[in-house]
């Protein structure tokens, strides 16, 4: 069903990027004859009836492919079954986010971007189809309307395909705005339609972009240094040189890659290699260390974030001051398709084949170290065998570029799982500390939180700002300011914006970053980390107060209608206050980010010897107007298990300047026989809508934690929980 | 060196050294792209298929201990009654996210439906856990074996 870009596109209309993130559809130059109709650069409609709708979203499993089709599909008036979709190619001025100002995927906005740009989309075409017709038929083009890929005449029942319109609805102009449809007319969203991406994931034809192939296309496999900004020495390939189908070793200044006929030989002959490194600064660096930093930066004060009431007076008064300091670790994506990059450099242009979510960024950085103009660099994208940030990354087109540069023809490079888990770049370490003062009735007066960690904005947007204006304005000048000042929005989102009614707050962000090591977002982002100490902490103030932990956080919620009614739906579906086996418990937590509310419940049961298992989660959802049902419970359900892996097991340490984990017999994922039952109930809104890609697995991680309080008396300010619960006799 | 190996039927002969695991013959010498690449050490599932039916991880299985067997890979499984079956009952029940590890699942699952037609919950746990999925599509693969258990 998908296939990638291939006749080139004609540029009749383009859609670009306003100013505050809205889509216009503008025309350009005058076309030569059409032999399709695109009204925008999200359909196009072949003169035998077929429409394409071009992707500019990527699909990791989130189901951003059946959401985007249904926004177009609605307006457009076709079936999803009868429609073909295609990767975008690289281009902001017509892909990029409304929300970001590029060509991104990721950051749970597919949806929350492109809920009216895309209808717009939709509507503006079948507006011109059904003008079309209206005009072949010499009528009142409102006496016609739009179904099923065909206009329809409703006094004289004539009708007319799609196709048979392509001619002269291309020559018609595109009208100013198109009024959308009133949601109650709705037919498609809302509903919970078929994945469209669904059927080549289980019969084997989905093409991934580890699964490409290319005539003369030769294999690589790479080892770079092990110590994070390391160099190669030296390397000896006498003996990987004589393995059968071993073509080339290529040396780069911190890695080197076996070029081969196949991935075993690449395999082998990187295993044959006799390799020196030079491991640089960082060879003697520790997790300690990098914890004893944190530790030392987080005495300083930090950039404000927020600053509201007066919290130190308020502490100061407070019948009873809690504090307490929470951590937690690097985490590696580990997508289950291994990072992979194809790549062919030629003298007149370079091709690139892989799954990316950021395409333009891919782009761009191909052309800059092969000195070509980007549009001689084209980049086919693909479907994510899974993404949660990895993808948005460009350190492995980085690395394959370098290798295709030295080789003659395509070569695809596939990290092993070793090298995708060792040279990932990583959730920041995050150390936070955190206080509140209670009154006399246990109600917060005062809060102060104070994140301290990597900024990943700061990498981010220093390649971006103030260079990019699109992105400036995409994302407000705020942020560009903030920035500046030092404050990474990222790191204190869901921090900085608790729902509940604290006065007098103060969040902080101090800036340390670890040695070497590259951090990068991980799914959830800035809420992941913060989400878990904000509701990890509420929950020790209830404790403190000796209150239950829902009714204490629902006491809070005066000014949060709706995080208060996906609160009280998590408790009365979970059976909140029923009772448990011994050594079970339950915990609550409640998020607001990403544009939505989500609370959820998780069950644990703790083992004499200290081994939790999760058997049950209950998540309830106000994402606004939902898209696709299923798909928002699809997230909720994925994102949980995503999260319990990171609570229970997740963390990568650093011995040696270099990562201890290897494989997934040291860096555990949640297994079926460990995954709980999920429950999820969404609430019907009609809100802007949110995003949910994320929230689940950002919620979920508090929940566990707290239940395992509740289950154990044992608080847990440190992830993973791994071996931290004692056994018992 | 030369290997002959059968898979999905048809007989190949192949160039390659006998210690190469069937997951990179699969793949990268016969083009059958479908079996995945997930961990290399047997540890995630993504790269099962079926020799004489039975389910095996390729990235470990060297093509010299295949000769003779009959191999079938996710791109013929839906040949076979248990993987038809399975394979609708992913679509009926909509279990994929990214789909990367659901060739190994789907693998897994059709071996498991034709030793056991109606298996338990346990059953499920013990075909199934050696299948990371790294989107957490558990609670549907788990409902899928029993739809198609059930059809």
């Amino acid at each position: 069903m998908v296939r990638p870009p291939g006749v080139s596109r004609r540029e009749f209309l383009s859609v670009s990027v306003a100013v505050g993130g809205g889509l216009l559809l503008g025309f350009e130059l005058p076309a030569p004859p059409p032999s399709a109709f695109e009204p925008n650069a999200f359909i196009r409609v072949d003169r035998d009836g077929r429409v394409t709708l071009v992707m500019h979203k990527v699909e990791m499993g989130q189901g951003t492919y059946t959401s985007m089709s249904m926004l177009l599909a609605e307006e457009l008036e076709v079936d999803l079954a009868d429609v073909r979709l295609e990767h975008a190619p690289p281009d902001d001025a017509r892909y990029a986010e409304p929300l970001f100002g590029v060509q991104e995927t990721g950051g749970s906005t597919s949806v929350r971007g492109n809920w009216e740009p895309l209808r717009r989309a939709g509507a503006a075409a079948r507006s011109l189809l059904v003008a079309a017709a209206a005009a072949t038929w010499n009528v009142d083009p409102a006496s016609c309307r739009a179904a099923r890929g065909t206009v329809i005449h409703g006094p004289t029942n004539r009708s007319l395909g799609y196709g048979a319109l392509v001619d002269k609805a291309a020559t018609l102009r595109v009208p100013s705005r198109v009024p959308l449809k009133d949601p109650k007319d709705f037919k498609l969203i809302g509903t919970p339609a078929k994945r469209v991406d669904a059927r080549g994931k289980v019969d084997g034809t989905a093409q991934f972009g580890i699964d490409v192939r290319l005539p003369d296309m030769k294999v690589a496999t790479l080892a770079a240094c092990p110590v994070f900004g390391g160099k190669l020495a030296s390397v000896d390939d006498t003996r990987a040189k004589a393995i059968p189908g071993v073509r080339q070793i290529v040396r780069l200044d911190d890695a080197v890659a076996v070029v081969a006929d196949h991935m075993w030989a690449a395999k082998q002959g990187l295993a044959a290699l006799d390799i020196r490194w030079d491991e640089g600064p960082n060879a003697q660096v520790g997790t300690a260390d990098i914890v004893r930093a944190l530790a030392d930066a987080s005495l300083k004060p930090g950039v404000v974030a927020r600053d509201d009431g007066d919290p130190v007076k308020a502490m100061a008064g407070a019948a009873r001051k809690i504090d307490a300091v929470y951590e937690l670790p690097f985490l590696a994506h580990t997508t289950l398709e291994p990072v992979n990059c194809t790549v062919h450099v030629r003298p007149d242009g370079c091709d690139l084949w892989l799954g990316t979510q950021v395409p333009t960024f891919t782009q761009t950085a191909a052309a800059k170290l092969t000195g070509l103009p980007r549009a001689k660099v084209r980049v086919h994208n693909h479907l994510l065998g899974g993404g949660f940030g990895r993808r948005l990354e460009v350190d492995f087109v980085v690395r394959a570029v370098q290798i295709a540069q030295q080789v003659t023809g395509p070569v695809k490079v596939v990290w092993t799982r070793e090298e995708d888990i060792q040279h990932d770049m990583y959730r920041p370490y995050y150390y936070d500390r955190i206080a509140a003062g209670l009154d006399a009735g246990g109600k917060p007066v005062a809060w102060t939180h104070r994140v301290t960690g990597s900024s990943i904005m700061a990498r981010v947007t220093s390649e971006l700002f103030p260079k990019n204006l699109r992105v400036i304005r995409a994302v407000g000048l705020h942020q560009v300011i903030a920035g500046m000042k030092g404050l990474d929005t990222d790191a204190v989102e869901g921090a900085a914006e608790p729902p509940y009614d604290l006065p007098n707050i103060r969040v902080e962000y101090v800036r340390q970053e670890p040695p070497g090591i590259p951090t990068a977002f991980w799914r959830g982002v800035g809420p992941t980390h913060s989400i878990f100490v904000v509701e990890s902490f509420i929950d020790e103030l209830a404790a403190a107060a000796g209150q239950d932990p829902v009714a204490y956080r629902r006491a809070l919620l005066d000014h949060s209608p709706r995080a208060r009614a996906v609160l009280d739906l998590v408790a009365e579906k979970a059976g909140w206050g029923q009772p448990l086996a011994p050594r079970s418990g339950r915990g609550v937590a409640l998020l607001h980010a990403f544009g939505s509310y989500i609370a959820e419940v998780a069950e644990v049961a703790v083992s004499p010897a200290g081994d939790v298992r999760v058997p049950r989660v209950v998540c309830a959802v106000d994402c606004g107007t939902i898209v696709n049902p299923d798909t928002v419970t699809a997230q909720m359900e994925g994102g949980i298990v995503f999260g319990i892996t990171g609570v229970l097991f997740g963390e990568i340490t650093i011995k040696g300047g270099r990562v201890e984990q290897h494989n997934f017999n040291d860096y555990r994922m949640l297994r079926i026989n460990e995954a709980p039952v999920i429950e999820v109930h969404l609430v019907s809104s009609g809100e802007a809508p949110g995003g949910v890609g994320e929230p689940g697995t950002s919620c979920v991680m508090p929940a566990v934690a707290n239940a395992i309080f509740a289950a154990t008396g044992t608080r847990i300010r440190r992830l993973p929980v791994k071996d931290q619960l004692h056994p018992v006799s | 060196m030369s290997n002959t190996l059968r898979v999905n039927g048809t007989v190949h002969t192949v160039d390659v050294p006998p210690d190469m695991p069937v997951l990179w013959v699969l793949r990268d010498v016969l083009g059958l792209t479908g079996t995945k690449f997930g961990c290399g050490m047997a540890l995630c599932g993504a790269c099962t298929v079926h020799l004489d039916g039975r389910p095996i991880r390729s990235c470990i299985t060297p093509v010299s201990a295949v000769t003779g067997k009959s191999i079938t890979t996710i791109e013929a499984v839906g040949q076979t009654s248990s993987g038809k079956r399975a394979q609708q009952a992913w679509l009926d029940v909509e279990v994929v996210q990214c789909g990367y590890c659901q060739s190994g699942q789907i693998m897994a699952a059709a071996a498991l439906l034709a030793a056991k037609p109606h298996p338990t919950d346990a059953d499920i746990d013990a075909a199934m856990a050696g299948n990371i999925c790294r989107c957490g599509t558990y609670g549907r693969i788990r409902a899928a074996i029993k739809r198609a258990a059930a059809g």
